[in-house]
């Protein structure tokens, strides 16, 4: 049956052939419609695939060709006697790109069941993943073990956004020996980013993950990174790797080799134990850092493989301050140590000579002032010279001259033995100490300078603060008649797989003319019976050597002591105990070796700075028996 | 041609059987570098495409008066059916269009594609054409139901074909000029009112395709790595297998949807050329059964079908061009994918009935 059955009567009358024209001509239309769209549409692929092939081609082949940089291998550290300071090793990380996952909580609880992750990966990879780059890789586990590494790579299908990437790390093996000198290598955080794009590095960093931070990995960066290469790749769609196109091999970096010589650095950090100080020597001649020792230390293999904040923390709240380095940060009162620069000046400005004497009572006073500047022999020295003064660093001598000399005089003598200004080292950080004024006063404390201040500038007391570094600038500078050398860690720099060395030799220079260069000699003959001359403030230290030294102790004071109290050393509780300075320099004739040691709260110079200088020097001449030749 | 051909005694068309599968082999090649030469899918296609031949030949036997018959019933089972999915059917990539019949999972939304115009056909036809005004309308509101149905699924890109396979059928039984120009002013205005009951996603496509490299990562991937593949194909094309794009993945879909994007890539204009040319004649051979058709219903039927096969080719053809908003559209015979196959063949199998059913009258 028909469910819309045809009217009857309209069917009979109904034209069948008017309504199939019509039909026909419908079909036509559709017929002509039909071809009208399809040509449109061919004109559009004809227009996409000829008109714009080569648009589209090149877009093609950006899609599927990428360049991968190749990160360069970071030069090695030697020290001078070819000891290995600083490696690359090579490990096994477990790295994600943040921005390819959607659930990093699912993926850690799926990665858990295969490998050991623990709470504090996840932190540092949670923090890691705010500050880097976009589609950077971050590491969630590092240091996998290979039996880890195989477990991994059997569930690799599983994990499509997880890669075990070989790296090298970097290691001291001699940590926290060298971390003051050498310092570190830690992850490229924003702020490295912005410095790497500022000086136009950004291609050149693109497959680095760590930077120097510190020390020598920072100030011989540019040496030590080298140069990245690359890897033109053809990809897929997820950013996988499927055939090496064209390659071009990174260029290692340029391997440093230090000045500082192993052994005599390896005496030194013994003879300061657990002391808290610094020991720096260099060759006077040319400024080579034989000894960089800054105690208490910490070992720079954590800040490499990511530091947590932790151990970061309780780094920067010991009140040993371990972060600090002592040497070109430390900010100590020079003591008598400043004595021999004094004499030096006191004598070029003709305020004293070798015969005049000063009576020595015990004490100092300024005329028409009660107080009295004590001496640190109660009895007093008698009539002294400034040869005695020296050698029995006498206090009243150095008051009376520094105040006939006068602050002004004295800031500008000081001045040119490079007091209170950087020495000039090849490491960032230095501190400039602090070498008073008039005019620092009146800018700093907003007062005039009295009178009293310049008295105790005389046995390095007061305002001024000197770092390690520029002690031993200067006392070199006495050993060398007036040489002023900026120090320098780095002795040369080789390519990897290159004989010889290309040595560095952009010291900069400066010599200190005085009108008689006999001053020299009378101060270094004082400073030679400091420690060789029985009464001298180091003479213990000066028996038996088989080569003349040269030297001056010095006493730091960190607290006043009233008028009328006794210093007593006993009763005193450490971190309020005396510095414990001495520099000296030997052979006395042609000097090699210039250093400064400062043990904190060591006590006296002579005691304990002292007898480490002797260690030293002991074990830089060896068995040299110089003594002979002169 | 007579009574006594192989043809009219089987009920096969030979001429649209020739080109059908003239167009399925190529469809097959293509497949294979589509699919990363994925030999199993490959094979799983022409176990559907045999499935779906085999439909073809059953419903070619079928006398096209029986449809006029049944058309009513066909209809109303279909409605039920949509209605059932909207109530208990499976939810496949964020749209509910499956049913799950235990045996095989079926989308009443195909049965659609060919009972509407069936119904319209057998509707109009049944007073005489051109349709009067009132007719249209009732006719309509047979499309709209099914339309509204399967457009809350949601499913616009068969909504679209059905509908268009619809009022192709009121298109071709005389529909009046005045009446299709204000039909046109109606809809210019309706869009912003269809925009208001669009979901977000299908919103999100629509602004997609006018800018693309908004969302060069999101929304607008697809397109641009589309229009990517197909440009880079020169004139003739990469050659089979080597299309970086869609080898190394970069091309969604490429299998389903955006296959037309690999023929573009690996065989060029020249390929696009004849398969276009495969597409035409097989729409010619359609034109041809409706023209020599032997009354209204069939002709009207006849070319109902023919549009809407033309539609979806020139549907997914804009949309893989980017000429076209992205909506689920498949190449027809050449896309991987079942149940449209299985309508697309009993739509050709209806085609054969309608040239293979005629009464020769004795002169």
């Amino acid at each position: 049956m028909d469910l819309f059955p045809k009217d009857r009567v309209e069917f009979i009358l109904k034209d069948r052939d008017s309504e199939s024209a019509i039909i026909k001509r419908r079909v036509y239309l559709a017929g002509l419609f039909i071809l009208v769209f399809i040509i449109l549409l061919l004109s559009r692929v004809f227009f996409l695939t000829v008109l714009q092939n080569d648009h589209y081609t090149t877009k093609a082949k950006e899609n599927r060709q990428k360049i991968l940089p190749i990160a360069p291998i970071r030069g090695l550290i030697y020290s001078y006697d070819g000891v290995i300071l600083a490696e690359n090793k090579p490990t096994y990380s477990l790295e994600v790109i943040p921005e390819k996952i959607s659930d990093i909580d699912q993926l850690i609880g799926q990665l858990r069941e295969i490998i050991h992750i623990d709470d504090r990966d996840i932190k540092r990879f949670k923090k890691l993943s705010g500050k880097k780059r976009r589609f950077e890789r971050v590491p969630l586990r590092l240091n996998l073990t290979e039996n880890e590494v195989a477990l991994f790579s059997i569930n690799r299908h599983l994990f499509s956004s997880v890669d075990v990437v070989e790296g090298f790390d970097r290691h001291y093996p001699l940590g926290e020996e060298f971390v003051h000198s050498i310092g570190y290598v830690a992850r490229i955080d924003e702020n490295d980013l912005k410095n790497i794009s500022e000086s136009g590095e950004n291609s050149n960093y693109s497959a680095t993950t760590h930077i120097g931070k510190l020390g020598i990995e920072e100030s011989y960066e540019s040496f030590l990174h080298g140069k990245v290469g690359y890897q033109k790749v053809e990809v897929n769609a997820e950013g996988r790797v499927i055939r090496v196109l064209e390659r071009k091999a990174a260029k290692s970096g340029k391997n440093l080799y230090l000045t500082i010589n192993l052994s005599l650095q390896r005496i030194a950090t013994e003879s300061l134990g657990r002391k808290k100080g610094a020991i720096v020597a260099v060759d006077p001649r040319d400024g080579r850092v034989l000894v960089f020792v800054s105690s208490p230390t910490y070992d720079p293999n954590k800040f490499a493989s990511g530091i947590d904040t932790q151990l970061y923390n309780s780094l920067l709240s010991s009140k040993d301050k371990p972060l600090i380095n002592r040497v070109i940060q430390g900010k100590y009162p020079p003591g008598s140590t400043i004595k021999p620069f004094l004499g030096l000046i006191a004598l070029e400005n003709g305020t004293s000579n070798t015969k005049k004497e000063v009576w020595c009572p015990g004490w100092f006073s300024l005329q028409g002032h009660e107080h009295r500047y004590r001496d640190w022999k109660k009895e007093g020295h008698g009539h002294t010279t400034l040869d005695k003064a020296i050698i029995q660093s006498c206090d009243v001598f150095f008051y009376n001259l520094a105040h006939q000399l006068g602050i002004d005089r004295i800031y500008a003598g000081l001045s040119r033995f490079g007091f209170g200004q950087i020495s000039g080292i090849d490491i960032n950080g230095e501190g400039v100490g602090l070498l008073p004024s008039r005019e620092w006063k009146r800018n700093n404390m907003k007062e005039a300078w009295f009178p009293g201040e310049t008295v105790i500038l005389g046995i390095g007391q007061g305002y001024a603060l000197t770092t390690p570094i520029q002690l031993v600038k200067a006392t070199a500078a006495i050993a060398t008649n007036g040489l002023l050398v900026s120090p320098r860690l780095v002795l040369g720099i080789s390519s990897q797989g290159e004989e010889g060395l290309s040595f560095i030799s952009d010291n900069t220079e400066n010599k200190i003319n005085l009108k008689n260069n006999i001053f020299w000699d009378e101060i270094v003959s004082s400073m030679k019976s400091v420690v060789h001359e029985v009464g001298g403030t180091a003479w213990r230290s000066g028996l038996n050597a088989k080569y003349y030294f040269a030297g001056k102790t010095g006493t730091a004071q960190i607290i006043g002591i009233a008028q009328e109290e006794e210093y007593k050393e006993e009763e005193i509780p450490e971190e309020f105990k005396d510095h414990a300075l001495f520099i000296a320099f030997a052979p006395v004739k042609e000097p090699e070796i210039a250093l400064a040691i400062i043990v904190e709260n060591g006590g006296g110079g002579s005691r304990t700075a002292a007898p480490i200088a002797r260690k030293m020097f002991d074990n830089f001449f060896m068995n040299r028996n110089l003594i002979s030749k002169e | 041609m007579n009574e006594f051909s192989l043809g009219y005694r089987i009920h096969i068309d030979f001429i649209l059987l020739f080109l059908i599968l003239t167009l399925c082999s190529c469809g097959l090649v293509i497949l294979y570098s589509a699919s990363g030469q994925n030999i199993d899918l490959v094979y799983s296609q022409m176990v559907k495409l045999f499935i779906a031949l085999l439909c073809m030949i059953f419903v070619a036997q079928i006398p096209p008066a029986n449809l006029n018959r049944l058309s009513l019933f066909l209809y109303i089972f279909g409605i039920i059916l949509l209605v059932l999915v909207m109530i208990f059917g499976d939810v496949g990539k964020g749209a509910q269009r499956w049913l799950d019949l235990k045996i095989l999972r079926f989308q009443p939304s195909e049965l659609m594609k060919i009972s509407v115009p069936i119904i319209v056909s057998s509707y109009l036809s049944s007073r005489f054409l051109p349709p009067k005004f009132f007719r249209v309308i009732f006719s309509c509101v047979f499309i709209i139901i099914p339309v509204f149905l399967i457009a809350q699924q949601p499913d616009l890109g068969t909504a679209l074909l059905v509908a268009i396979a619809g009022f192709s059928v009121i298109f071709i039984a005389g529909l009046s000029w005045r009446f299709l120009l204000s039909i046109f002013i109606l809809s210019a205005f309706s869009i912003p009112l269809l925009w208001h009951f669009m979901r977000d996603y299908q919103r999100q496509r629509v602004l997609t395709f006018f800018d693309p490299e908004k969302d060069p990562l999101g929304a607008g991937y697809h397109i641009i790595q589309s229009k990517i593949a197909i440009g880079s194909g020169g004139f003739y094309g990469k050659g089979w297998l080597n299309g970086t794009q869609s080898h190394l993945e970069f091309l969604p879909e490429r299998s389903t949807d955006f296959i037309f994007a690999v023929l573009c890539e690996e065989f060029g204009m020249l390929g696009v050329l004849v398969i276009l040319t495969i597409y035409l004649l097989i729409i010619l051979r359609g034109l041809y059964i409706s023209y020599k058709a032997q009354d209204a219903f069939r002709q009207l039927l006849a070319s109902g079908i023919i549009l809407t096969f033309f539609v979806y080719i020139i549907v997914n053809m804009g949309m893989v061009t980017g000429q076209l908003p992205v909506v689920g559209v498949p190449l027809p015979l050449i896309s991987y994918g079942g149940s449209s196959i299985v309508t697309l063949m009993a739509s050709f199998g209806i085609l054969m009935s309608i040239q293979t059913h005629k009464r020769f009258l004795k002169r």
